[in-house]
């Protein structure tokens, strides 16, 4: 399901962790792995393979399809929380995986899933976006 | 599509046994909606990660510390390496010793067996076939599902340790039979002789698959100790995947051929030599040690050298005489910590490290910041044993 209302436009998601944020779209179609990818005192992606390289996922909505690598990668998550860095929400595009879901369970970080039949090609950086996770939607502001 | 919980399970939840009982649920609940989990399973073994501070930091330890004083592991948990070997002298700040003790203590207070290791595979007794076990560390949980036929979704350090709390995990992805049937296979287009080449398939595989089971068809059939950890670790690292299977399958292929072979090196291959040779990521079993003291005849490092063994397996070879071989030819054994994400591989200290392992090079590169040169064993002993 999809709703445009010519400015804005929303994305119905399954909750994995619920709440609510808002913030400002960070979106990669390449997997993250949260260990050796990000700086958990700063929040910035540090490999310079990575499309998300020198971006700080601090105060985002990030949304990328999947954690790869370490299983450390949920405490990893935790720590950029804890070390008030963290993205306020994530949004998963590919299945979610159990680093990602855990992580943000720990943390207390909205985590949704975007369904595969909805179009998240028009999802744009920089977008400002809320996630309500009682009802699972992804509001997201043109610009 | 919601997790059925058991009246137990459900009151679990609600804090009826405990804060900390009320926690693991919660992961599990997390977790079992983002697998379309329907139910939990109990698990007979729970290998957990989390444990060096190098990786999970003030957080990790202080939460740790915090969750322990009520959690207690209620199945067999065993634990993966620390930061360095409590045996030996190293130069670590006085900071990271006292984290790093905090982070054994609460593991210890919680049931945990300190097997500091990464290959519990090669330690303890195995369930059988077909049980459920709950493996954190990658290349463990690669190594269950391809090799030993046990089953485990790739599990995260807190998932695992949710399920060490409640013996529990959500049944889901690897855990359900069909999807342990790979419908995706990589075709091998070039020799693979090295465990460095079975390394670089696994690191190509773990980017280019996103489904839980690839198929390598016979090229993974009869293959070493050295090279299937090799592959384990690397399809581990870079990836979601968490099993490979030589089921050959009519389905479509992904081709790993030079080109693909070249791409990996180009990135985890990042100095043309080193002044430390690190071997041991996933640690070294008995297989390796003999295979290396063998290689190794009268020879003696050119170089400074750090093997990476578990405790047991060190023992072991010190009673056949293999560690005192290897000691004799200059080699550092180092046994509870592991060559990937060692505190003792500092950029401050080493210009570059030599290595063999994927995975090592990749946690090298990327989060120690220490450039790396990728080499066989056969090559690293050919140059760097005089």
């Amino acid at each position: 399901m999809q709703s445009e209302d010519g400015l804005n436009f929303s994305l119905r998601c399954k909750v994995i962790v619920g709440g609510s944020a808002s913030g400002r779209i960070l979106i990669t179609k390449q997997p993250i792995n949260f260990l050796s990818s990000v700086d958990h005192l700063t929040g910035m992606i540090t490999d310079n393979n990575h499309e998300l390289f020198g971006k700080s996922l601090k105060n985002s909505l990030l949304v990328f399809p999947y954690a790869v690598g370490s299983s450390v990668g949920a405490y990893s998550i935790f720590a950029l929380k804890s070390n008030g860095v963290s993205p306020s929400g994530i949004i998963c595009t590919s299945k979610t995986d159990i680093t990602t879901a855990s992580g943000c369970a720990i943390a207390n970080i909205p985590l949704l899933e975007i369904p595969k039949d909805q179009d998240i090609d028009k999802i744009k950086n920089y977008s400002k976006a809320t996630i309500d996770g009682s009802s699972g939607t992804l509001e997201i502001k043109k610009v | 599509m919601s997790v059925h919980l058991s009246r137990a399970e459900e009151e679990g939840l609600d804090g009826k046994f405990g804060d900390s009982i009320s926690i693991a649920y919660k992961l599990l609940l997390s977790i079992g909606k983002a697998t379309d989990a329907e139910r939990l399973i109990p698990v007979d073994w729970v290998h957990l990660s989390g444990v060096n501070y190098n990786t999970i930091g003030d957080a990790g330890a202080n939460f740790l510390t915090k969750y322990s004083e009520e959690a207690r592991f209620s199945v067999q948990t065993t634990i993966n390496p620390m930061g360095y070997d409590s045996h030996k002298k190293n130069n670590l700040s006085s900071k990271f010793k006292k984290k790093q003790g905090e982070i054994i203590k609460a593991y210890g207070n919680m049931g945990s067996v300190p097997s500091f290791s990464c290959t519990p595979y090669e330690l303890f007794q195995l369930p059988e076939r077909g049980h459920n076990v709950s493996f954190a560390e990658s290349n463990a949980a690669v190594m269950a599902n391809s090799v030993f036929d046990l089953h485990t979704n790739k599990e995260s350090a807190l998932s695992a340790l949710a399920s060490a709390v409640t013996g529990k995990a959500p049944y889901s992805d690897l855990r359900i039979s069909n999807i342990r049937d790979p419908k995706i296979k990589i075709k091998i287009d070039t020799d693979l002789e090295s465990e460095l080449d079975y390394g670089l398939l696994g690191y190509f595989a773990g980017k280019a698959v996103n489904e839980s089971c690839v198929s390598f068809g016979p090229y993974v059939r009869n293959i070493d100790m050295y090279k299937t950890k090799s592959l384990a670790a690397a399809l581990g690292t870079s990836g979601a995947c968490g099993m490979f299977s030589n089921k050959e399958i009519d389905a479509e292929a992904i081709s790993f051929g030079k080109e693909e072979a070249k791409s990996i090196m180009d990135e985890l291959h990042s100095n043309e030599s080193g002044d430390v040779i690190a071997l041991g990521s996933p640690q070294l079993g008995s297989y390796e040690l003999e295979l290396i003291s063998n290689m190794i005849g009268d020879k003696k490092f050119s170089k400074k050298c750090m093997i990476f063994c578990a405790r047991p397996i060190y023992e072991k070879a010190c009673k056949s005489g293999i560690a005192q071989k290897l000691e004799s030819a200059g080699a550092n054994i180092i046994c509870d910590a592991c060559t990937c994400l060692s505190p003792l591989l500092t950029k401050d200290e080493y210009d570059g490290v030599i290595t063999n392992s994927i995975k090592a090079a990749h946690y090298l590169n990327k989060s120690n910041k220490v450039s790396v040169c990728l080499s066989s064993i056969k090559s690293i002993l050919k140059e760097y044993a005089k």
